[in-house]
């Protein structure tokens, strides 16, 4: 529905500007991100990652070696002057103008800083190649030392988030369809009770059920496998999906069934052929919602699939990073960015079906 | 297949046929699930493997019983093909959904292990418990302050939008958040909140602060209770592209000539807001903040990742998380549900009467 754009053109720059500022704020923390999942882990830990845009800054210009046994209890002497530690430790200007601040209090090393301009664009993939193959890689720390450390191996949780997404996508989406089709055109006892009760279940929130069916998939042994959670997320995606491809299959014409079945075709060959292929809009629209719900989730899996390295998903083994390495900024910017690749893409190759399945749920009356 | 062929079946035939299908599709599925569960092949093909048996398993559980089906006669066939189709989904939502709710809500008035009942102690220890109590005092303030907020920006970057001359574009940056999952936006904005003494910050809030002279903070974890509302900024960054998109399209539905005829009437453009375009979308409006709230309600892992909860930072879920998975407290656990549901009803309630006003039931 295009429509006349601009009726007040004299207010138009205030409406852009207003508008680009909240887009830039919007923006700002994935950018921030992305950057700073391409910066050396030595730069993430010392500098802004907007640093890596010319700035002005205090610049090293040179050094200054104390003697290693300086005391550094007492006041220290710097260039004729005496200092005291905590002003070494926050930077002190020195009569010339320059600023004078430890390197490396250990080693009694000092900096002598002047203000210049500066652009920290020093980038690389090894953050990347840390979290893909998981291989081991020197870190250098702000004392000048290395460390080495292993990275984390996340293309297993890759995969394995593939192995559920797919089919936690594809299941609900296939039953719900059929339960549609039958809800809509089929005749059978109950059926308005039935569809009253799938509309009851669109809100319920999704911890009410937990407990319940943990210890019925424990029972099961299907509690750690993929089976488990791909049951798991098609019975909880199931009332959402389930009433979109209603309120789509129901719209579709009468006469289109009626002369099918006059031509002798079942019910399972007109869902199969006819309705599938005409449902393929909202089927397309569910799916993506379906399928990023389900790559995103973090609580089902969390529950029914564990922690175990050959089933654990992204957002497990991101969270656990999170929690166990919290400062190893080059590994979680990379592994969060890994971790959203998918979603991104889905997201811009298929924005155009994402909206319509969130305007096909809501808008509606 | 035709109604003759189909009457001239045996019956025994047909029985026959009952029940070795069925009992064939659990061996077959069975067998395969079993396979993959303890194979040790490598992962891609055991990924491929397992997604083709996954998507084409439900597809031939369909086809094989839909073939018995078509073996019956005619009245038999329109009698139970509807179950078919309806069956696996009802049974997947009574299974995972509905009688769960039942179950807790029993599990609700009986003490930790299930084993006792105890009437309503657990929900006087809900009301009572201070850890309790500030998770159902943090859920309040997400609704409040988080669902306000998707709301309100929602609708005001939606008219901005329809007046601006890069609508697309913004539309596409406010909206891209709700493809990011919460683990992931919880990496991005522990970034952003990073804390480190000194005057080198390398998280751009304590940048900022520090370059204007203040003192760092520790956003998400000092300043109780106002780290709540740092956690909460992270779910309006994220949800408010939904209330966006929504309500844009609601927007844009709003008839163009009753604009123009306020216009000439001399109505301001703020006038013609309130007074026009509101209750034009009001309707969408509420079903919008209803989702929001539903959604916000069930907060769980912003809090689990940005703070596991710690610093008075609790919410219903991460209780229940906590008390289910830590503590075994099945009772606490289930009674924290209870209160979640309790606490949509309105919502379930609001759903059905819009959903009978289309009159689809």
């Amino acid at each position: 529905m295009r429509r006349r754009k601009s009726r007040r053109t004299g207010s138009k720059t205030l409406v852009n500007t207003i508008l680009a500022v909240i887009c830039l704020i919007w923006l700002i923390p994935t950018v921030g991100l992305l950057v700073s999942s391409f910066r050396p882990a030595s730069d993430i830990l010392k500098t802004g990652w907007w640093t890596v845009a010319p700035h002005r800054e205090n610049v090293t210009k040179d050094k200054i070696q104390l003697p290693k046994d300086t005391d550094l209890r007492q006041p220290i002497e710097v260039q004729g002057k005496t200092y005291t530690d905590a002003e070494l430790r926050k930077g002190v200007k020195a009569p010339d103008g320059s600023t004078l601040v430890w390197e490396n209090r250990r080693a009694r090393l000092i900096d002598i800083q002047k203000p210049g301009w500066k652009m920290n664009a020093d980038f690389t993939l090894d953050n990347y190649k840390g979290v893909l193959t998981g291989k081991t890689y020197k870190l250098v720390q702000p004392d000048g030392s290395e460390r080495t450390e292993k990275g984390s191996n996340l293309s297993r949780a890759f995969l394995n988030t593939i192995v559920v997404s797919i089919p936690a996508t594809v299941i609900p989406i296939l039953i719900a369809s059929f339960a549609a089709y039958a809800f809509a055109w089929l005749k059978f006892p109950f059926r308005k009770t039935l569809f009253v009760m799938v509309i009851m279940l669109l809100v319920v929130p999704l911890q009410v059920a937990l407990i319940p069916v943990s210890n019925d998939f424990a029972a099961l042994g299907l509690n750690g496998n993929f089976l488990g959670i791909w049951i798991a997320h098609a019975g909880f995606g199931l009332p959402l999906a389930t009433y979109f491809m209603y309120s789509y299959i129901s719209q579709l014409p009468k006469d289109l069934f009626e002369s099918a079945y006059m031509d002798g075709a079942t019910n399972f060959t007109i869902f199969t052929r006819l309705i599938l292929p005409l449902a393929v809009p909202s089927i397309a629209s569910i799916s993506i919602f379906q399928f990023l719900w389900v790559w995103n989730d973090y609580l089902v899996s969390l529950i029914f699939l564990g922690g175990q390295e050959s089933v654990q998903v992204l957002s497990m083994r991101i969270a656990n990073m999170v929690g166990s390495r919290g400062d190893a900024w080059h590994l979680l910017t990379a592994a969060a960015f890994v971790s959203m690749l998918m979603p991104l893409a889905v997201f811009f190759g298929l924005q155009r079906y994402f909206v319509r399945g969130l305007l096909g749920g809501s808008v509606k009356g | 297949m035709s109604t003759a062929s189909a009457a001239k079946r045996s019956m025994p035939r047909i029985a026959l046929w009952s029940v070795l299908v069925p009992l064939f599709n659990v061996a077959v599925h069975s067998a395969i699930f079993v396979f993959l569960r303890d194979s040790a092949l490598p992962p891609v093909l055991y990924a491929i493997l397992a997604i083709l048996w996954g998507v084409g398993g439900v597809y031939s559980i369909y086809w094989s019983f839909n073939w018995v089906i078509e073996q019956y006669s005619d009245v038999w066939k329109r009698r139970i093909q509807p179950f078919l189709f309806i069956g696996p989904a009802i049974g997947l939502l009574a299974w995972l959904l509905l009688i769960p709710t039942i179950r807790t809500f029993i599990m609700s008035f009986q003490d930790a292990s299930s084993s006792k009942f105890v009437g309503f102690a657990n929900y006087a220890a809900v009301f009572t418990n201070r850890l309790l109590l500030t998770a159902l005092r943090n859920n309040l303030l997400w609704v409040v302050f988080g669902a306000t907020a998707c709301i309100i920006l929602g609708l005001l970057i939606a008219v901005l939008a329809d007046r601006s001359s890069f609508e697309r574009l913004a539309k596409i940056i406010i909206f891209m958040p709700m493809a990011i999952s919460f683990v992931a936006a919880g990496v991005i904005w522990k970034f952003i909140y990073y804390y480190q003494p000194g005057d080198e910050q390398i998280g751009l809030l304590n940048a900022i602060v520090v370059h204007f002279g203040g003192d760092p903070q520790a956003w998400t974890s000092m300043t109780q209770p106002w780290n709540n509302l740092f956690l909460i900024v992270i779910l309006i960054w994220m949800q408010t592209g939904f209330a966006m998109v929504i309500l844009s399209a609601a927007l844009k539905g709003v008839p163009e000539d009753i604009l123009e005829a306020a216009r000439m009437d001399g109505a301001g453009e703020i006038r013609i807001f309130f007074r026009i375009i509101i209750p034009f979308i009001s309707g969408t409006l509420l079903s919008v903040t209803t989702t929001v709230i539903v959604f916000t309600l069930k907060i769980f892992d912003v809090v689990m990742v940005m703070t596991g909860g710690q610093y008075d930072t609790e919410v219903v879920a991460t209780q229940f998380y906590r008390q289910f998975f830590m503590y075994q407290n099945f009772g606490y656990g289930s009674t924290l549900a209870i209160v979640l549901l309790i606490a949509v009803i309105p919502v379930i309630v609001f759903n059905l009467r819009q959903i009978r006003k289309q009159g689809e039931i």
